[in-house]
């Protein structure tokens, strides 16, 4: 070889060069694939507001299936009847509120600022649900969610994701078993927003009872299931204001 | 094999068993235990691996005369990340669903040991050619060793297999937990990842002494 690859200057060199080419190769990447991914995040929110309402293709006991994505855009527009953004006392209606990201909107609300709160109102089957989006802490990064509720605060439903908890234990809080027990519950412990707690002895692992604000805990998986407890209840205590106009009515 | 000569096949079939990148070399053990509660993530894990060791040590190969020796190990965690990113930005936009399931993984492949250890100790040595296979011998090795820790963990700790229940169902108690048998919760935790680790190292040294290091 020709080149002498212990200098310095070519060292410099070839560092600077092997950026600028990483650097483009991703930036072009990145910037030729946004649309489609941003696209597709929006199928995926669309496609979890719909499952936490019960609208879904779930066949069997097990798995967890979503509307397809060719179909989900109007499904969406057939159920989600309004679409509402709640800043402090001011309710606006907003079409697009179902996009607001709410790690945006909880970050700003630490420094002072009043968040926009999107809420979902759906209907189907001449029965109205309230769906509120969720956003916490899991055990290695973010998890979120959506939960409808009926207009007496029960859960109609629930959806969790996670961006990356352990495979086969905190992960496990998007299948359908953790998920489907909480349905029924009850978000209201006598007149007080207390959320539903994951609780490791609540000695009900079937979850028969639906009025203890419990559902059982996924063994191996404590912080995760404490995240999703924190994330509800921090979620209720946000909409407290605008549920119980719901619950009033 | 008339494709391979005998000593290209030794590349992809050495990590296998005799050379294995984690019962003897010890690498990689960080995501063995990380990730294999569940079967099906093994699975995923092993052909992520698979993919990006074996295409990686071809780049690194490829570049092997032209990287500055200071800077190598920094090059070789460039080359890794902008795999791994650029996979994972195809998925996203094409195949949406998959790219959730991986999206766990993108941090352990980066990291995972394996994959320098294979650029540090092949692909700056050696030509493309054979530092793909040695690539994908390596990987098939991890993602061997990996299965058979999923299947294990998930089958005795969880009683399933890739989320099916073979064993019965625990809460209505039927199939084998009629008859009073338990999933074990110890499996499902990382410690026992390690245990399993330890067996397969345990049966695969007693059955060829010639890997007992002498002391």
């Amino acid at each position: 070889m020709a080149i002498n690859t212990e200098k310095n200057t070519y060292t410099v060199i070839f560092a600077c060069i092997m950026v600028v080419v990483v650097g483009s190769i991703l930036a072009f990447l990145a910037s030729s694939l946004s649309d489609k991914i941003k696209e597709n995040e929006r199928f995926e929110k669309q496609q979890n507001i719909l499952y936490a309402m019960g609208v879904n293709e779930n066949q069997d006991e097990g798995s967890v299936n979503f509307i397809p994505t060719d179909r989900v855009e109007g499904e969406f527009s057939n159920y989600i009847k309004e679409q509402l953004v709640i800043e402090g006392d001011q309710i606006t209606q907003d079409d697009e509120a179902y996009l607001i990201d709410m790690k945006k909107q909880l970050s700003e609300m630490k420094n002072g600022t009043t968040p926009r709160l999107p809420l979902l109102i759906g209907e189907k089957e001449n029965k109205k649900f309230y769906i509120i989006p969720l956003y916490g802490k899991g055990l290695w990064g973010p998890i979120w969610g959506f939960a409808a509720l009926d207009d007496q605060m029960v859960v109609q439903g629930v959806y969790f994701d996670h961006q990356s908890e352990t495979p086969g234990l905190g992960a496990n809080i998007k299948q359908r078993y953790f998920m489907d027990d909480f349905t029924g519950e009850s978000i209201l412990d006598g007149a007080q927003y207390s959320g539903i707690a994951v609780a490791k002895g609540n000695n009900d692992p079937l979850n028969n009872t639906k009025d203890d604000n419990e559902v059982d805990a996924l063994a191996g998986a404590t912080i995760t299931g404490n995240g999703v407890s924190a994330m509800i209840s921090q979620s209720v205590n946000l909409y407290k204001g605008y549920l119980e106009t719901i619950r009033a009515k | 094999m008339a494709l391979l000569t005998k000593k290209d096949a030794s590349l992809i079939l050495d990590p296998l068993a005799d050379n294995n990148p984690i019962t003897i070399q010890v690498l990689g053990i960080c995501s063995a235990l990380a990730i294999t509660a569940e079967l099906k993530a093994s699975v995923v894990m092993a052909i992520s691996v698979i993919f990006v060791l074996g295409v990686g040590n071809v780049v690194i190969s490829l570049m092997r005369n032209v990287i500055p020796s200071k800077i190598r190990i920094i090059v070789q965690l460039i080359v890794v990340a902008t795999l791994v990113i650029i996979v994972d930005q195809v998925l996203k936009a094409f195949a949406y669903e998959l790219s959730k399931t991986l999206s766990v993984f993108v941090g352990l492949i980066i990291t995972n040991c394996i994959i320098m250890g294979r650029f540090e100790a092949f692909a700056l040595g050696n030509g493309p050619w054979k530092s793909f296979l040695d690539g994908i011998g390596n990987a098939l090795g991890y993602g061997v060793i990996l299965i058979i820790v999923g299947f294990f963990r998930e089958l005795l700790g969880s009683g399933t297999l890739f989320g099916y229940k073979v064993l019965g169902d625990p809460v209505k108690m039927t199939g084998l937990y009629s008859t009073g048998y338990e999933n074990n919760g110890f499996m499902i935790i990382p410690p026992a990842a390690l245990i399993v680790v330890g067996i397969i190292i345990w049966v695969q040294r007693s059955r060829n002494t010639a890997l007992i290091e002498d002391n």
